[in-house]
């Protein structure tokens, strides 16, 4: 080991190419003391992604490896920081760009009337389903409230409201505002580990800097700026990773990239499922680079297993755990009962404290001849509801003319009701309270169900339902003395059994009744039946039942175990309210696995919003989102993309495309344009960039939700990379005498001029400060598409 | 003939570079080893011997699928649609369907030719056919669907080049319960399937040509290739799927030929001019031909005129828009209807009734009607002034792109109205309603009416402007949501205005009858749309029609991954005991061996590419085998998942007779992998006769295994009388392996 002086060595290079050939002489020397990111103040920031790495031999043995981390017993501590004065800069300008007048407007922004809700009930550790996205994302901006110390108090309800003074704005903006800054050094990192120069680094990072739509989008409480935050890390971690494989195969440094990879993604996922896309992607160039490992005859068998074995563990494995980890943290966090809890199954219900638990606690587990209970239809849609029968009969003829029987009707009610209690009855037996011991009842038994209040038994016959006409009526039954006999045996069938003997149980057993006569089955129809019926849900007897279909699932809520044999006696009984002792617990995985199905097959109805947009619409930027409206200047805050930067990266893209096709076909004729080392950087640069913009905007066109613009802003990101990219390549091979070049820098310098003053046009949207004139805010209607909103004189 | 063996025990043929075997002698020459692939080398059966197996396989195919084929003889499943259909084209009259015109236009044509008079009604499933003569039409898709079969099998024979995997596959599809019941009756599958695998056969011949270009039998089977993806095409659109197939293999296939350095740009350009032509423009020009016979054979007006628009209608013959002719431009004072452009929109339409309590503002009532009644009828007059304009002397004053103007209800003078109280239905938007008396009103009554994409001032046209009217007050759109109002709005569909300003369909509308005395007449033929336009309005209706198909909450549905193990079926006919009863089914055994093998094909196509991307040294017979692996297997696994992943991204209605044709990919597939492996593993045994034994027994095995299977399954197609098979006195007692079964 080199022995040097404990000593902070700064080393300030204003030209970054002078910096580049300063760095490479420096690995080139090789004997460097361990590198580890300093302990300098106002490096902190910037050190994490400095090019610090550890130049070791590529191929050194274990020993000299252990010899080296014991190395710090003979010699000093040394500690070099190298800081990348651009990168600090950056770093900086991206945190006053993003940071700047954080607070303002105090006002709720746009979607935050969305997000603030669950950070409310995050306070208030009260369960709630979003379908929108895993938990991650939520829990972020909600640490944010906890550390601003938000107790949760206030009514999310409409865009524009002032936030009171309990609501910490600052620090609930933080995160993503955070996020977003840390974007701009994590896009110049990418383009320098693809390879490219410090110029163009510099220059891609300055364009994600200058883009108002990012802007705007960070400064909320927000997830976008988050996600593409991960996305960015995983994309650079990989790249990292990639590069250090050539020469420092499973080196510390080598896995912590790899690492780090699979944790940025599984936290992209986390936050909007749009990351799975990033995700993917990663994962098929991983894939790929693998297939060229595979390739490569030097490496033999076992290092190849041993490389297989290490990217599935960090890409697979690891993000997994770390998705199953959210929601562990998810469901610890959030134990109380709340506002969702009717899409969740009664066992779900149950395991949260307060609402379903309060009444369920010591209910019996087990249904017996006798139990009185309450069935709940499985399916939840379109709202939750338990059996349910009162003394009002069918009308005698609907009006479209067809008869009915006349008899009670059975519905489904979506609110608790002493009507919806129903006793089970063996029909061998005359008595409805519980023997003792209670006699259980099994899967496959045969039960009568006779409503508590009215004491009729659940009947269907050939008698078509009043909404479904395929399906059978299903009532409780009158005799009329008219020939239409009882027919009131039901099977019990438990859907999730475990064997064929099992008890019919309290919330947990999901249950078909299949009736014995005709082999219907009894369906939650899901219309609502007209004014006669009250407006409840119609129940039916589905006769063709196609398999399984929660609607014709039901499961015991309530229940007890019934003692009354006199009808009066009983009635009194069925207005008390349950009580005994037993607690349910669900696993982890079982309320992780129900969670997850809820979330990805809840439906919400309303598809239309004003600002909502079609996925062509966003390549052109032909729309925004206004976020916010000052209530009496016209202050207003637009999302709203810088256009040039726009335009220029759709040029970007079609001229990185259209070049390699023409590099691709020539290629295959034995035509080499450029040197194979390019080729190969151009390559990876477009499996990235171009990749990661594929991937996170086709997808869209596909997807039938309400898209907005935001939903482009990923894509958005990998399109901005390429452009540097793009120039880079243009600069480096086509100009090849002086005054093109010449001619060339110049032009960029004007365009990047240009950029910045389209940036500065639009700040005061993206800012929302100054408030702006009427005749201004025209001039900023650069496309008639674009909702500025002015105020009528 | 290989020569006879004399090789090593346990000498395997894979031969690893890298490993670290101790130097041994050098492998014997590979004439010395019966290496497994020496069975392939062997021609398997001459030219003739492969013929007659061809005639034995077209034999049984067509005796399985015409076995037994006029029974039921009644109505079965989606006959009532496309029987229906086909009865619409003998008698020329106009109907919708979701799917392209090819199909239904061939059922009809087989139906003329048969001697069916295109009077049956198909009403229902279950409907006796009595006197009509419906064998010609099932006879014709039994014959297609028979002819699947001999296609398979030569395509299987071209890719792999052996006798028995062809074998094996013919025998899957002859013996598949599912694929003789979707044979036998008037449906599109059997068309479908019968042009796809005809795309398939000629790609695969055409590829087989490609050491002599340009020769004729290149050209026919190219050009062949062609019609048949427009055949494709034009039965269903799923025959997409079979054009990106093709067209992934044509780009391959070009990339080969461009890497080819002895070929000359010129020539290069011949070839892609070729397959452009071939594969391009000679489809495209059959599948617009499609069309045109379409329009020309349905002439008269019938139950699909209400899906078009108001130009499109007025060129069929009993169509009150036929040969009607009204005053071209919009002017104030004329009598109008205004139609929704949302597919099947209504009329805007009004009534006395008005709005229930607690229903918006207790107004009249503004619904779309889909039917022509004088309610429709609306008067168009400036918003300002209230001159009677049926003044015969005051002059004509044409509407323009952007005027304010009042639209009053003919019948009930009252003025179209918006307000900001919620729709009945659809709550995010406002209410509309008709109020005032004898046309007074209020500023609630204004909207301006603009043309989609013109300027201001130009006129407004009858039937071909597409206008939308914005409420002046609020700024919203006139539209219909599409919604079917309750038993107080009539069952009719509701209108609203839209705060969303959106050119959808839905806030679009045209005007289509128009009188106005003072305006001189022109014919509507002047409006004629031009073939094009017809093309892509019935295209677009298509489409719509079929995004349309969406499942309802609380119906059980067929999900994609229920199909490759069979879950469910579909009940072609009965239901009850009495019944004949047939039952959408696929051999289970077949469908079990054809999945079991797609995840075999899996491991053996991912280990064979890893040895050779290890550079494993490989004998030549393994390198054909392997060859056919990963070419021939991998281009036939490639038509499976492009027949079978897009179904888990649609939204529509989904059933599992939407599998049939990755079905027929997957059964190539098994026939194609079990053959490479049986070879392969033969390959190991020491002297040839046994491996050969082995070889043929296995496949031998697999044939009587899927025969047995075919023998204990055939009453699901060939029809069930008797106790449902719960019952064990039923013949398919013990059969019902699944719970999902229902026979």
């Amino acid at each position: 080991m080199a022995t040097r002086p404990a000593a902070f060595l700064l080393r300030l290079t204003s030209h970054p190419a002078a910096r580049h050939r300063l760095l490479g002489a420096e690995e080139g020397a090789g004997e460097g003391g361990e590198v580890s990111s300093g302990s300098a103040p106002g490096a902190a920031a910037a050190s994490p992604w400095g090019r610090g790495r550890a130049p070791a031999a590529p191929t050194a043995p274990f020993g000299r490896t252990f010899d080296r981390m014991l190395g710090f017993l003979k010699n000093p501590v040394v500690v070099t920081a190298e800081i990348n004065v651009n990168l600090v800069v950056l770093t900086v300008m991206g945190l006053i760009s993003r940071l700047w007048g954080l607070s303002y407007p105090r006002a709720v922004v746009f979607d935050e009337v969305y997000y603030g809700q669950f950070v409310s009930l995050y306070m208030k550790r009260i369960f709630f389903v979003d379908d929108s996205g895993p938990p991650f994302g939520h829990m972020l901006l909600a640490l944010g409230g906890y550390l601003g110390g938000f107790d949760g108090n206030f009514l999310w309800n409409r865009i524009g409201a002032e936030y009171s003074m309990n609501v910490p704005v600052w620090s609930l903006r933080l995160l993503p505002a955070l996020a977003g800054a840390l974007c701009i050094p994590l896009a110049y990192q990418i383009l320098v580990e693809l390879q490219f120069s410090h110029c163009a680094a510099l220059g891609g990072a300055l364009l994600i800097l200058l883009e108002n739509s990012l802007i705007t989008q960070s400064r909320f409480m927000l997830l976008e700026s988050i996600l593409i935050f991960f996305i960015l890390l995983a994309v650079l971690s990989y790249l990292k990773f990639y590069n250090l494989q050539r020469h420092s195969s499973f080196s510390a440094s080598w896995w912590v990239w790899l690492l780090l990879t699979g944790v940025a993604c599984s936290c992209a996922v986390g936050v909007k499922y749009m990351g799975l896309f990033t995700y993917m992607l990663l994962l098929a160039i991983a894939g790929l680079h693998f297939w060229h490992m595979l390739g490569n005859q030097n490496l033999s068998n076992v290092s190849l297993l041993c490389h297989f074995l290490a990217r599935g563990l960090a890409l697979i494995i690891i993000p997994m755990a770390m998705y199953l980890s959210f929601f562990y943290v998810h469901l610890t966090l959030l134990y109380r009962s709340g506002p969702h809890d009717q899409i969740m199954t009664s066992a779900f219900q149950a395991s949260l404290e307060g609402g379903l638990a309060r009444i369920t606690q010591g209910q019996p587990l087990e249904v017996a001849y006798g139990s009185q209970i309450t069935l709940r239809n499985v399916l939840g849609k379109p709202m939750q509801c338990w059996l349910h029968s009162h003394t009002n009969t069918y009308p005698i003829r609907y009006e479209n003319g067809r008869g009915s029987s006349h008899q009670q009707q059975v519905t489904c009610y979506p609110f608790k009701d002493v009507n919806n209690w129903w006793i089970v009855k063996d029909p061998g037996m005359q008595q409805l309270v519980v023997s003792n011991p209670p006699r259980p009842v099994r899967h496959g038994h045969i039960v009568q169900l006779v409503h508590g209040i009215t004491t009729r038994y659940l009947n269907t016959h050939d008698v078509a339902a009043p909404l479904s006409p395929h399906s059978q009526e299903v009532s409780c039954y009158i005799d009329y003395n008219v020939s239409m006999p009882a027919q009131n045996l039901w099977r019990v069938e438990i859907v999730n059994r475990e064997s064929d003997t099992d008890v019919w149980k309290t919330i947990l057993s999901e249950v078909r009744f299949v009736h014995v006569n005709t082999s219907a089955v009894l369906k939650l129809s899901g219309a609502s039946l007209p004014e006669w019926g009250y407006r409840q849900l119609e129940v039916v007897g589905e006769k063709l039942s196609k398999g399984y279909h929660q609607s014709m699932v039901w499961n015991v809520e309530e229940h007890r175990y019934g003692k009354s044999q006199e009808q009066k006696e009983r009635e009194v009984e069925l207005h008390s309210p349950t009580q005994m002792d037993i607690s349910k617990n669900l696993s982890f995985m079982a309320k992780f696995t129900e969670l997850q199905w809820k979330m990805l097959t809840l439906k919400n109805e309303d598809t239309e919003h004003k600002y909502s947009s079609s996925a062509l619409d966003w390549i052109t930027m032909d729309t925004n989102i206004a976020y916010w409206l000052h209530p009496t200047s016209g202050a207003q805050i637009h999302l709203l993309g810088n256009a040039l930067t726009w335009a220029s990266a759709n040029v970007a893209a079609v001229v990185y495309v259209c070049l390699s096709l023409w590099y691709l076909v020539r290629r295959r004729r034995k035509i080499y344009d450029i040197p194979e080392d390019a080729w190969q950087l151009w390559v990876l640069a477009g499996e990235i960039c171009v990749g990661g913009w594929a991937v996170n905007y086709l997808p869209f066109f596909l997807m039938e939700k309400t898209l907005f613009l935001y939903h482009y802003l990923p894509a958005l990101t990998f399109q901005i990379l390429l452009i540097p990219i793009v120039l880079q390549h243009l600069s480096n091979y086509l100009c090849r005498s002086l005054l093109p070049k010449t001619m060339f820098r110049a032009l960029i310098v004007a365009w990047f001029s240009s950029v910045y003053l389209v940036y500065s046009t639009f700040s005061p949207v993206t800012y929302g400060e100054p408030s702006l004139s009427v005749a201004e805010l025209k001039d900023l209607r650069w496309k008639d598409s674009w909702n500025i909103l002015i105020r009528k004189q | 003939m290989p020569p006879p063996g004399g090789g090593r025990a346990g000498q395997g043929p894979l031969r690893s570079r890298g490993s670290r075997r101790p130097p041994g002698p050098p492998p014997p020459p590979r004439a010395a080893s019966p290496s497994p692939a020496s069975l392939a080398a062997r021609p398997p059966a001459g030219p003739a011997g492969s013929r007659s197996v061809l005639a034995l396989v077209t034999l049984l195919s067509f005796a399985s699928r015409f076995h037994r084929l006029p029974e039921p003889p009644h109505v079965c499943w989606d006959e009532t649609h496309f029987g229906k259909m086909g009865s619409y084209y003998i008698n020329r009259t106009f109907f919708f369907d979701v799917h392209p015109p090819l199909g239904k236009m061939l059922i009809g044509l087989a139906g003329y030719l048969s001697g069916y008079d295109g009077t049956f009604p198909f009403q229902k499933p279950g409907d006796r056919y009595e006197q009509h003569n419906y064998m010609g039409m099932r006879g014709f898709c039994a014959f297609l669907g028979s002819c699947l079969v001999p296609f398979a099998y030569l395509t299987v024979l071209e890719l792999s080049k052996s006798l028995p995997a062809a074998l094996l596959t013919a025998c899957i599809l002859i013996f598949d319960t599912g694929c003789i019941t979707l044979s036998q009756y008037i449906l599109l599958d059997p068309i479908l399937m019968f042009f796809l695998m005809g795309a398939v056969l000629s790609m695969v011949k055409c590829n087989a040509c490609a050491d002599r270009p340009f020769s004729a039998s290149w050209w026919f089977w190219l050009s062949l290739t062609g019609v048949n993806l427009a055949g494709a095409m034009g039965v269903k659109f799923v025959g997409l799927f079979v054009v990106l197939f093709v067209g992934l293999n044509t780009i391959c296939d070009l990339w080969d030929l461009l890497g080819n350095l002895s070929l000359s740009l010129v020539m290069f350009g011949k070839h892609l001019l070729a397959r452009v032509l071939c594969l391009i423009l000679l489809p495209l020009a059959l599948y617009t031909t499609m069309f045109a016979v379409h329009f020309t054979v349905l002439n008269k007006s019938g139950p699909g005129d209400g899906f078009f628009s108001s130009a499109f209608q007025s060129q069929l013959i009993g169509n009150n828009l036929h040969n009607v002719s009204v005053p071209e431009h919009l002017a104030y004072g004329s009598v109008i209807t205004m139609k929704n452009l949302r597919m099947a929109g209504g009329y805007l339409h009004s009534h006395w009734h008005l709005y229930p309590e607690g229903v918006g503002a207790r107004q009249q009532q503004v619904t779309a009607y889909l039917h022509k009644d004088l309610n429709n009828l609306w008067i168009i007059k400036k918003h300002d002034s209230d001159t009677d304009l049926s003044d015969p002397s005051s002059p004509v004053e044409f509407v323009s792109h952007g005027d304010i103007i009042r639209l009053e209800h003919k019948e009930t003078s009252r003025n179209l109205h918006s307000h900001q109280h919620e729709a009945p239905l659809t709550r995010k938007h406002f209410q509309v309603t008709g109020y005032g008396i004898n046309g007074t009103g209020d500023s609630n009554d204004f909207w301006r009416i603009e043309v989609v994409g013109r300027k201001p001032g130009k006129l407004i046209k009858v039937l071909r402007s597409q206008v939308r009217l914005t409420h002046v007050a609020t700024g919203c759109l006139l539209g219909s949501s599409g919604k079917t109002l309750p038993k107080w709005g009539w069952e009719q569909v509701e209108v609203t205005c839209t705060p969303y300003l959106k050119d959808t369909p839905n806030s679009l509308w045209n005007f289509e009858d128009h009188i106005n005395p003072k305006l001189p007449n022109i014919s509507l033929d002047v409006l004629k749309p031009s073939f094009a336009e017809i093309l892509l309005e019935s295209h677009m209706v298509m489409i719509r029609g079929n995004s349309g198909l969406k499942p309802k909450d609380n119906e059980v549905t067929s999900k994609p991954w229920h199909w490759p193990i069979n879950y469910q079926g579909l009940r072609f006919s009965g239901v009850n005991e009495t019944d004949y009863r047939v039952y959408l089914l696929g051999n289970p055994v077949v469908w079990w061996l054809n999945l079991f093998t797609i995840g075999l094909y899996l491991l053996t196509a991912v280990s064979t590419a890893v040895a050779l991307k290890r550079g494993v040294q490989l004998s030549s017979e393994l390198k054909e085998l392997s060859r056919v692996v990963l070419h021939g297997g991998g281009q036939i696994a490639l038509g499976w998942l492009l027949h079978y992943l897009p179904f888990f991204m649609m939204g529509r209605v989904l059933y599992f007779h939407h599998y049939f044709p990755a079905m027929l990919f997957s059964s190539m597939l098994t026939g194609i992998t079990w053959d490479t492996l049986l070879k392969f593993f033969a390959g190991f045994l020491s002297p040839s006769t046994a491996a050969r034994r082995v070889y043929g027994g296995g496949i031998l095995a697999l044939v009587l295994l899927i025969m047995y299977s075919f023998y204990l399954f055939h009453p699901l197609s060939y029809g069930m009388i008797g106790p449902m098979a719960s019952d064990p006195s039923s013949p398919m007692a013990g059969l019902r392996w699944m719970d999902s079964w229902e026979f």
